[in-house]
Formats: structure tokens, C-alpha cells, sequence
């Protein structure tokens, strides 16, 4: 049933784009609203019908988890959620794919974020990921979370120094004193490695550039696709790999399904979105062979002129 | 003989003890209750401590050869320190792996020694202890004395060109597209009788491109002013708000027409980036600006605004320094401030032969960072495929001049 | 004298943030700049939401023009404002504004979340129309363009490996996902690079030209 609703919705995207593609030879441009429509269903319906391809991890990608598959037990390891709700589809899975390799390797999860609105996301990570997933996890013992600060990059300045200037307490009001995690840590660079998720400012190229790089802490950065090719000059040196976007996240996820049997069973929404995403980047190649064909039409209909 | 026997083991005891006391070997670190049988791992080794240069002082760095036990055969490292009346204290336990500590809690001008003990199955083996070290808090940061010579040589011919300039030495300029079309873009709109709708980005103040939008901001506002105009300008700061009011006030005030200038010109919406959008699209759709400016700091919601500002037909001029949105805002926009352009914008608009001579200083760091990128190439290259070594020395030299820490 | 003391003001701090940098007893001074600036926004808080009521409120008694949308902003901010200040639904004052149980989570979830994924959503189809009308082989170099937007298009698939996946190891750069890195980390960097050093020297002319005060346009005029 899956099968036959997405070949019959391939089947009027293709047959849709041919009528098009008739309409163009006439040297005409298309309404744009003809091409949102295009997208809504090419999107829609791989959505629906659920069409998923195998996924292949990159080095880039592969970097980050090994890096995180290779470090003691123990480890201490931040996750910074510096991102919005708009933000969210892209970026969440790989933060709960990050959250779940770095509890089942236990590791010791810091859980903070730099935006207000980064809050109510890393509570939803806490409580739908970490929690259900991890019920023996201990809260202060096997991870923390420092909630949201504001002052955005000054926030970094002062914790490369000391965690205590910044933060009082953690999130739920406990002074850090009284945080088993943070008896040994006293500042960021007391971090084994930092996961800051997010593509806007402060995210993760303020990471890079106010604590990574003074601070010496190994940095790997989750990214919205559109920012990841601003974080590619700091590859390999200040960050030591990074996921960009969903294809980024969905090479991480399969890479957790390739290595734990644990995780057969877990939610992948970034491999869920690599199909749709193939598709709607089929329908803009499809668009702008398009636009091309109707250019060269028209100049050649004015040559004739 | 007996008698002999135990006066030799205690002054063996006392001459031991002293031995240790004599080091300062702190009571802590001693192993004295290998129960288990099992065997000390093996300490750490060339154990170094030393004030760490060119900061404020109140930090030591201390750095060690990592136990040739590690990782298989320890728990981790302890770190005591020692001050000058011999008490040890503990002040950090590290993970297995670790050889370099940074202690942060330690007075200037006071010494202090250090040891580091490897803490395995059968206890803590300490390293030898480090001579005295003191924190010291220095005047001049000479690590980044190589920012300051290269800060100078810039901002040197900066200031030397808008000399020159002030002596009336003519300057050559080259037009940059996007600036002059601002003048004809309000005029159009002016024709049309629809306003012009200027978006100075969503940062706040505190980014030098939205500083960099607020000084254009007063070009153009000049502009609609002598042209009688009208201006939307919805902004997603209020500090924003504030300083694009009393901008375009001054604007209205300086083309003698303070009348025409109302504080509904600058309204505030929200600083949540897709709720500002939002109500920017709205304003679009409604009020059909001819002219849409976009200069400042963008992000997704560049290519939203750009997109739905062409499907208005208005005549679009964008400017960021954001190279992630630069490939939006040229696909969408009938001229783009690429980077430079931004902040090169209002001492253009200005005509200053001052300002102007600023923009021309530029060049002198740029024929610098030219000279880097074409030197460091070549010698990269030919370092790596000849193995020449005074390639190689070349390549150090450069890598010294601009490394920033 | 309106205009000599922010002149003034920019001039000083401008002057000790570049000491900062050079002197380490100076270090911390950036931060507490920073933090004054903290400061001093949220006291603009209070103007911009001030302002958002007024231009709304000014609407609605007057009937201007889609008035009822105005209607609709008044109550939100009201409802929102009257959420986070008393924390409604919180058991404790001194937990997080956005705790479990909250109104304001309430809200966040069911209405901000949706509403900005919405916003962020549009650019599927934006970027869909902009590619239509920007990529057209019109010249020579909007012909590599086009066919670097291809390749990065088909990279950031599955269908690249698809596609190209048969190429041999010893030549796998040929492979599109390769190819996608490789336009990336390349032409696409060193471009980038290229305007970032521009927008770092332009940066530091126009920071000159603030601090020494010859461009002082963003207080409304150059003259006294």
C-alpha cells in the first residue's frame, strides 16, 4: 500500500514536470507558486510514504564518532543546544543522536544551551532521549544540565575560566558545589570534548573561536547545512569533525545502528528525512534544467525576432 | 646484638623518614597501605612546572610525561600542590591520558612545588617534586606582539592614506554598483509613491554590521527626507530602535524638514527571529514597498525576506558580511554589498575625501594578506615536494607572523 | 555636545577593548563592557515592548488599516508577558521560566515551536524558486555555477553515491559525494576566505573611523 501511493505520487511529479517542461519550450516562465506546489508534494508524499535509502557515514562524519567511541569511560563531554524551534527538524537529531552514543559509552553528559528558546528542546532531549532510554542514568552523578544563560558569547569568555562565575547553580537551582559532576570541573576546558549543535550566533563557531581554540578543547559541531560550509575552515585543526545538516545527522544515526543492536528499535527521523530530501532536490535540479530550457528558447525566439 | 638491631632500625626509620620530610614529601601522596600485593604503577616523568606567560598571573602550568602504565594499568593522576610552609593539598584528579594541568588557584609571588601521583590498583606512585614556581602577572602580552605589528601596519596605512587624502591628494574609488543605485532606488519609489522598507538586520548594536547599517541608514534617510519619501523601517532590537530613530530625526532635522520625520518610522516587532520575519513579510505583502533594503547581519531568514521582496516587485539592495547568506541575497536581489562593501558603504556615500582615504588604507592589508596567501603557497609546495629547508624556514616564518595564540 | 560625549564614549571604550587585548591586567575589561551592554539592552526592553503596544494599541482605537491583526499581537504579548513574569503553572519561583508544567512551556510547545519550524520551513520552497530564476547558464561562468549547483545537489543525496558509486576507489574524487566535499572544502573555502579577510580589514577601517570619530553618520549626521 506504502509502495503504491509513493510510485503513484512519483508517478504525477513526473508526469506534472513533463507538462511543464512541454510549457516551457514555449519560451514561457513558470508562476512560482507552481513550483511550491511542486515541492509541497514531492515533500509531502515522501514524507508519508515514508521512503528511506541506506546511508554511508563520511569521514568527516565518521571522525566525530569515533572520537566519542574512543574516549574513556568517563569522559567528560558538553552538549550545548544553541539552537530554535525553526532550527529544530534539522539539528535535534543529531543532539539525541549525540545524547544516546554518550550515554551508552558513559560518558558524563554537562547539558547546557545559549538560547532562551534552546531551553525547552534540551528538556525535551532530557526527558523523551536521555530518561526513557537511560533509566539508570543518575542526575548529577552521570549527567547535568546548566540550563540557559543569557549574554551569549560573554557566557563563554567567563566559563573557559570558571563555571562558578557564570552559574550559581545548575537548572534546578542546585548550587554546582553540591554536583558530584562538577566536584573535578571547574571550567570548560575541563572538558574532554564539546558538542555544540546549532547554525545561528552564539553557536557553534563561537565555541570554536572562544573556547576550542584558546581553551584546547577538542570541539565537534553539529550544524544547520546552511552554516556548515562557515565552519569548514576550522576542519580539522579546531573542530575535529562535524555533522552538517540532516544528511550529516542520518550518516550519524546509521552509524549508532550499525554499532549497538541497543538502538534497532530507536526513532531516526534525520535517515526518515534523507527521502524527502532526495526527492525535493531531484524536483529543483528538475526546475532549474527547466529554467535553462526556457532561457535558451526565449533567447533564441528574440534571435529570430 | 638484639639492642644493635633495633637501635640500626630505628635510626634506618629516622634517617628514612627524614629523608622523605626532607624532600616535603607530603603525607598524603606516600603509599603506605599496599595491602592488595599488587604493584605501584609506574610514576610520572619529567614533571615541569611553570608560571603561565603573559597573562595576569594567578596561574601555573604544569605539564608531565604520562605514566608508562597508562591507560591499561592506573585509575588517573592527582595533582598536589605544596606552598611554602610544606602543607600539601589536592587540587585536581585527573583522567587516565591527562599530561598537562593548569591551576588557576594560586597567589602571584608566592612558591609553590608540585607533584603528580599515578593512582593504580595498589595505590598512588608520586612523581618527584618540581622545584619552586611562582605566578607572575606580566605588563605586555609579547604572544601577541605579532597581532600588534600587523595591527599597525593596517590601521598605519589607514591613517596615513586619510592624511594624504586631507592633503588633497586625489584618490582613485571604484564604483561600487549596489551604492549607486541607492539614490535612483529611492527615487523610484518616491515615483511610485510606495515606501521604502529598510531591514538593518537582526543583531543588536553590539555587531559592527548593524553599526555599519545605521551609518548608511543616515545616507538614506537623507535621501527620502530631500525627496519627501516614506520610510518603514521594523527592526528586532530595541536598542536598534532607539538609535535608527534618532538617526533619521537627525536626517529629517539636517534637510531642514523636522515636520516630516514621525517615530512610527522605526517600529519594534519582536527579537524572535522567525516571529520578526513573519511580521516583515506582512509588512511586504500589505504595504508593497518599491525599494527594499537589506543591510546588516542575516541569517535564514535571508533568502524568506529576499524571495517574498521579489515576488512584490520591488527593487532589492542587499549588504552582509555573513558569506553564508551572501549566495541567497545575490540569487534574490537586483544588487548585493558583498562583505567589505558594507562597512566601505557609508564613507562612500559620503564622498569625505577623509573617510574616503580610509577605504584605500584597506588595500595595504590586503596586498599583505596576498603576499602571505602567495608566499606560504609556494613555499608549502615546495617544502613539501623537495624537501628544500629554506622552504621549509620560510613557511615557519610565516606561520610565526600570523599564528593568533 | 550631543554628539562630543557618544563620540566620546565610543572613542574611550573602542580605544580599551584594543588595549585589552595587548595588556593582560586589561583582560577582564571586554567582558564588563559586554556586561554593561547587557545592561543597558534590557532596560531597551521595556522601550520596544512599550513601543509594540503603543503602535498596536494607536490601531486599534483608530480602525486603522487591518486593525484586527493588532488585536490578535495585543493579546498574545498580553498573555505571554502575564505567563513568563508570574510563572504560572511553576511549583517553584525560582525554577526555570520554561520548567515542565509551565504555561509558558505550554505556549512554547504548542504555539512558538510551530510557528518559527513553519517560518524556517518556507525556505524549501524559496530556495526552490530562487534556484529556478538565479541558476541559468547565461555565460560562461554562471555555466560552472550551474553545474557546481548540480553537484552539490546530487552530493548531499544518497542518489550522488547512487549515481556514481560504480567509480573505482583509486578514482573515487570522481564520485559525486567526493566531488560535493571537494567544491566545499576548495573553490566554495577559499572564496569564503577571501571575503572574510575582506570584511576583516573593512572592519577595521570602519572601527578607525568611529573611534577617531570621523564617521559619526550613525548619530544622524557628520557635523556638530
Amino acid at each position: 500500500m506504502t509502495n503504491i501511493g509513493l510510485y503513484f505520487s512519483i508517478g504525477i511529479i513526473v508526469i506534472g514536470l513533463l507538462a511543464i517542461l512541454r510549457y516551457s519550450l514555449k519560451g514561457k516562465d513558470i508562476d512560482r507558486r507552481i513550483i511550491f506546489l511542486f515541492m509541497f508534494i514531492t515533500v509531502a508524499s515522501s514524507l508519508l510514504f515514508k521512503m528511506e535509502f541506506p546511508e554511508k557515514p563520511t569521514l568527516i562524519v565518521k571522525k566525530v564518532f569515533n572520537k566519542i567511541e574512543n574516549l574513556p569511560e568517563g569522559s567528560r563531554i558538553l552538549i550545548s543546544f544553541d539552537f530554535d524551534p525553526a532550527m529544530k527538524p534539522e539539528v535535534m537529531p543529531m543532539a539525541n543522536a549525540f545524547v544516546r552514543h554518550c550515554m551508552v559509552k558513559k560518558h558524563k553528559l554537562y547539558i547546557m544551551t545559549l538560547w532562551a528558546t534552546g531551553q525547552a528542546l534540551m528538556l525535551e532531549s532530557i526527558e523523551e532521549v536521555l530518561k526513557p532510554e537511560f533509566p539508570d542514568a543518575v542526575y548529577g552523578e552521570d549527567y547535568t544540565s546548566l540550563g540557559f544563560k543569557a549574554g551569549g558569547v560573554g557566557v563563554l569568555n567567563v566559563i573557559i575560566t570558571d563555571f562558578r562565575k557564570m552559574y550559581a547553580t545548575d537548572e534546578h537551582g542546585t548550587p554546582l558545589d553540591e554536583i558530584p559532576l562538577f566536584a573535578e570541573v571547574t571550567s570548560a576546558k575541563d572538558m574532554d570534548l564539546i558538542l555544540p549543535i546549532g547554525g545561528g550566533a552564539p553557536g557553534p563557531k563561537e565555541w570554536i573561536l572562544f573556547v576550542g581554540d584558546p581553551g584546547k578543547v577538542p570541539i565537534a559541531p553539529g550544524l544547520a547545512a546552511v552554516v556548515a560550509p562557515l565552519i569548514y575552515p576550522y576542519y580539522p585543526k579546531q573542530a575535529i569533525g562535524l555533522l552538517g545538516g540532516v544528511k550529516g545527522a542520518a550518516e550519524y544515526e546509521s552509524e549508532l545502528l550499525r554499532n549497538y543492536d541497543q538502538f534497532k528499535d530507536m526513532d531516526t527521523p534525520a535517515l526518515s528525512m534523507m527521502g524527502p530530501q532526495t526527492m525535493a532536490h531531484i524536483v529543483i535540479i528538475a526546475f532549474i534544467i527547466i529554467g535553462n530550457i526556457t532561457y535558451f528558447r526565449k533567447r533564441r525566439m528574440n534571435d529570430n525576432a | 646484638m638484639t639492642k644493635q638491631a633495633i637501635l640500626a632500625g630505628v635510626i634506618l626509620v629516622v634517617l628514612l623518614s627524614a629523608g622523605a620530610f626532607g624532600q616535603d614529601r607530603p603525607e598524603a601522596v606516600v603509599d603506605s597501605s599496599n595491602l592488595t600485593g599488587a604493584i605501584l604503577p609506574a610514576p610520572v616523568t619529567n614533571i615541569e612546572a611553570k608560571n603561565h606567560k603573559y597573562d595576569d598571573g594567578e596561574r601555573i602550568d604544569l605539564f608531565w610525561e604520562k605514566s608508562v602504565d597508562d591507560p591499561d594499568n592506573i585509575f588517573g593522576y592527582k595533582v598536589y600542590r605544596i606552598d611554602k610552609d610544606g602543607a600539601s593539598e589536592l587540587v585536581r584528579e585527573l583522567l587516565p591520558g591527562t599530561t598537562e594541568y593548569f591551576d588557576e588557584e594560586v597567589e602571584n609571588d608566592v612558591p609553590y612545588q608540585y607533584i603528580v601521583a599515578v593512582v593504580g590498583e595498589a595505590g598512588e606512585a608520586p612523581s618527584e617534586m618540581t622545584p619552586e614556581v611562582m605566578a607572575a602577572w606580566e605588563f605586555f602580552n609579547f604572544s601577541k606582539l605579532n597581532i600588534l605589528i600587523l595591527g599597525f601596519i593596517v590601521c598605519g596605512s589607514v591613517l596615513f592614506f586619510i592624511s594624504s587624502a586631507k592633503s588633497g591628494k586625489k584618490l582613485f574609488i571604484r564604483k561600487i554598483g549596489g551604492l549607486e543605485a541607492l539614490e535612483e532606488a529611492v527615487g523610484r519609489a518616491t515615483e511610485m509613491g510606495r515606501p521604502i522598507l529598510f531591514i538593518p538586520g537582526i543583531l543588536d548594536l553590539d555587531d559592527v554590521q548593524t553599526l555599519a547599517a545605521i551609518t548608511i541608514l543616515g545616507k538614506v534617510s537623507r535621501v527620502i527626507a530631500d525627496y519627501d519619501s516614506k520610510i518603514l523601517m521594523p527592526v528586532s532590537r530595541s536598542l536598534v530602535m532607539t538609535s535608527a530613530r534618532e538617526t533619521i530625526k537627525e536626517s529629517y532635522m539636517s534637510a531642514g524638514r523636522p515636520d516630516g520625520y514621525n517615530d512610527n518610522m522605526v517600529q519594534y516587532i519582536t527579537d524572535e527571529q522567525f516571529g520578526y520575519v513573519a511580521a516583515v513579510n506582512g509588512i511586504m505583502v500589505r504595504e508593497k514597498p518599491a525599494t527594499c533594503l537589506y543591510l546588516g547581519a542575516f541569517f535564514a531568514e535571508s533568502l524568506i525576506l529576499a524571495e517574498t521582496g521579489n515576488s512584490i516587485g520591488a527593487i532589492q539592495i542587499a549588504g552582509t558580511a555573513r558569506p553564508g547568506q551572501l549566495p541567497f541575497f545575490v540569487a534574490a536581489c537586483d544588487y548585493t554589498l558583498i562583505g567589505e562593501e558594507l562597512f566601505a558603504a557609508s564613507a562612500y556615500l559620503s564622498g569625505d575625501p577623509k573617510q574616503l582615504g580610509s577605504l584605500k588604507g584597506q588595500d595595504i592589508g590586503k596586498i599583505v594578506a596576498m603576499s602571505a596567501i602567495i608566499l606560504g603557497t609556494l613555499a608549502m609546495t615546495f617544502a613539501s615536494a623537495w624537501e628544500l629547508g629554506f622552504m621549509q624556514s620560510l613557511l615557519d616564518i610565516l606561520n610565526s607572523i600570523f599564528v593568533t595564540n | 555636545m550631543k554628539r562630543l560625549i557618544p563620540v566620546l564614549i565610543t572613542s574611550i571604550v573602542g580605544t580599551v577593548l584594543v588595549f585589552s587585548v595587548f595588556f593582560p591586567m586589561a583582560e577582564t575589561w571586554g567582558e564588563d563592557f559586554s556586561l554593561f551592554f547587557d545592561i543597558i539592552a534590557v532596560f531597551a526592553f521595556f522601550l520596544g515592548g512599550g513601543n509594540l503596544v503603543r503602535v498596536h494599541l494607536i490601531k486599534v482605537l483608530n480602525k486603522k488599516g487591518d486593525w484586527k491583526f493588532s488585536i490578535v499581537t495585543l493579546i498574545a504579548f498580553a498573555i505571554t508577558l502575564t505567563a513568563g513574569l508570574f510563572k504560572f503553572g511553576s511549583v517553584d519561583i525560582a525554577a526555570s521560566v520554561t520548567a515542565e508544567g509551565t504555561w509558558m512551556q505550554t505556549i512554547f510547545n504548542n504555539i512558538i515551536a510551530p510557528l518559527s519550524s513553519t517560518m524556517y520551513a518556507l525556505l524549501a520552497f524559496f530556495v526552490a524558486s530562487a534556484s529556478y530564476r538565479a541558476f541559468r547558464a547565461k555565460n560562461r561562468e554562471a555555466t560552472i555555477l550551474l553545474i557546481a549547483a548540480f553537484i552539490i545537489l546530487l552530493g548531499r543525496t544518497p542518489l550522488g553515491m547512487f549515481m556514481t558509486g560504480w567509480i573505482p576507489e583509486w578514482f573515487s574524487i570522481a564520485q559525486i559525494p567526493n566531488l560535493a566535499v571537494w567544491i566545499m572544502n576548495g573553490p566554495n573555502l577559499a572564496g569564503q576566505r577571501a571575503i572574510l579577510i575582506g570584511v576583516g580589514l573593512g572592519v577595521v577601517a570602519m572601527s578607525l573611523r568611529l573611534i577617531l570619530g570621523m564617521d559619526r553618520t550613525y548619530l544622524g549626521s557628520d557635523h556638530d
